[in-house]
């Protein structure tokens, strides 16, 4: 079996993977690193439940190979927060209760955080009105921002109102 | 998944061995590999080798193939310029596929007909000669034009009918030099050999993709699909409209979800090109479009949908 190696950034570590090249980013971070926080959902990119920031930029880690990302800057939830010392967003999650069980919820967390620098730098959306307009953080555009991310105990209303919270304290601060 | 060779590359060159398959965002073929639909050799990464830059080309743009969909609808050229297609990109998948994807896969994404990824079903896409369990099964997403007793799956992008309605052209590097291959004439129907998706030749790579001159009218993208977000078109129209003198002075239009190919029909466009709208020319254009449509059982709806998709966006695009 081939054999190959790469050095990840993953939460500001150097990582270095070594293994079958099949192993997805995904199973590098839960099994090598045992970084759990990092959830395994449908592992074809559907449901959001493994998204991870790779250099800043959400991706389904289950669709992505660990030997490809050599360099790469990894950000999980284990980067983003920890218990003691909760981000903004998780803190938001907590007061609105965007979850239920909580298997969806570090997904959710990395992709909202990601998707907060893609609304700041203008990115436009399906549902953008004219599409070389900045886009406007309506509730409308944050769903379909978030449409990746999928919650079957169906607290997306909390959700939401949780991402809205942040939005409005980073414009206050 | 089965054990594959790996390779980083530094730049885009030939494939020169059968078995190697090129990667880049890998969000469509990894995802066949664990479903043992597809199992490449050697696997050639060219998630950075290059052509990751949208450039001025010839007064229009070039997309380099590995520029990936989320860039690409960002871009402001595209979006001021060639707004159809930062819609179809934004309406096509979810925004951690999009930041993977690039423009060059995207246009290889293969078909989600269901039986195609499920090795215990006869698809002769995936097993030439081994039959269709589509003709007589579950069909509802599948195409009513241009398809064969032998294949009836769907092309199943977005960005690929925005760039047909746009006369974009794709650039491919093969052991013979460059080949520029007008999009529309890039993907294949059919036919009796339903395991080739596109006109690629084994030993081809894209290198990327051009947009001629930004033309004059309204663009438009209209996608219907089972929800309203992260799923793929049951039917989908991409147009550029012109109008001068309360009449359709030029137009182009795409379809998705129709067919092996984005489907594009010039003689549509002819009954359409110089008349004055109105709901009968618009019944008119799709009887064209729709002559030759055959519905398999659950796709039937999709011939009613297509017309009434094909009046919705003449409608948007010459209303006042």
């Amino acid at each position: 079996m081939a054999t190959t190696s790469a050095t990840l950034d993953v939460n500001g570590e150097a990582r270095e993977f070594q293994g079958d090249p099949r192993q997805t980013l995904l199973d590098f971070l839960r099994l090598d690193l045992k970084l759990t926080g990092t959830k395994k959902g449908c592992d074809h990119g559907q449901c959001g439940a493994c998204t991870v920031m790779v250099n800043g930029r959400r991706i389904n880690s289950c669709l992505s190979l660990a030997i490809m990302h050599d360099g790469d800057q990894i950000t999980t939830i284990e980067g983003i927060g920890t218990p003691e010392n909760l981000a903004a967003i998780q803190r938001a999650f907590v007061s609105h209760d965007g979850f239920q069980c909580g298997y969806c919820t570090p997904g959710q967390i990395c992709s909202a955080t990601a998707m907060l620098k893609e609304l700041a730098d203008g990115w436009p959306s399906a549902v953008t009105e004219a599409v070389a307009d900045t886009p406007a953080p309506s509730d409308e555009e944050l769903r379909e921002r978030m449409s990746g991310n999928l919650c079957r105990c169906g607290a997306y209303s909390n959700i939401i109102a949780a991402i809205r919270e942040v939005m409005q304290s980073e414009e206050g601060a | 998944m089965r054990p594959f060779d790996y390779r980083r590359m530094a730049d885009l060159q030939p494939v020169d061995q059968p078995g190697d398959r090129l990667i880049a965002g890998g969000t469509n073929l990894l995802d066949l590999m664990k479903l043992d639909v597809e199992a490449p050799r050697r696997l050639l990464d060219i998630s950075r080798a290059g052509q990751d830059r949208i450039t001025e080309h010839e007064g229009g743009l070039r997309i380099g193939a590995l520029v990936t969909n989320a860039d690409c609808a960002a871009d402001p050229r595209i979006r001021a310029d060639y707004p159809l297609l930062a819609k179809a990109i934004l309406a096509g998948a979810s925004p951690q596929l999009r930041n993977k994807a690039t423009t060059g896969g995207n246009l290889c994404q293969r078909t989600r007909c269901q039986y195609f990824m499920a090795t215990d079903t006869r698809c002769n896409k995936r097993q030439p000669g081994s039959g269709c369990d589509a003709l007589q099964g579950v069909n509802r997403n599948h195409a009513i034009l241009g398809t064969s007793e032998a294949c009836i799956a769907t092309y199943p992008g977005d960005m690929a009918v925005a760039l047909t309605a746009l006369d974009a052209t794709v650039e491919v590097l093969g052991q013979g030099g460059t080949r520029l291959i007008p999009v529309a004439e890039f993907h294949r129907l059919p036919g009796d050999d339903p395991a080739r998706d596109n006109v690629l030749r084994d030993d081809e790579v894209i290198t990327g993709v051009t947009l001629p001159e930004p033309v004059a009218g309204r663009q438009i993208y209209r996608k219907i699909r089972d929800r309203s977000s992260y799923a793929f078109a049951l039917v989908s129209v991409g147009a550029v409209i012109k109008l001068r003198e309360d009449r359709i002075a030029r137009v182009a239009l795409a379809f998705g979800g129709l067919a092996h190919k984005p489907w594009r029909d010039p003689q549509t466009e002819a009954i359409l090109t110089g008349q004055p709208p109105s709901p009968a020319l618009f019944d008119q254009a799709a009887d064209a479009l729709l002559a030759k449509a055959k519905g398999r059982g659950g796709n039937d709806f999709k011939i009613a949908l297509a017309r009434r998709a094909l009046a919705a966006v003449l409608t948007e695009a010459t209303e006042e």
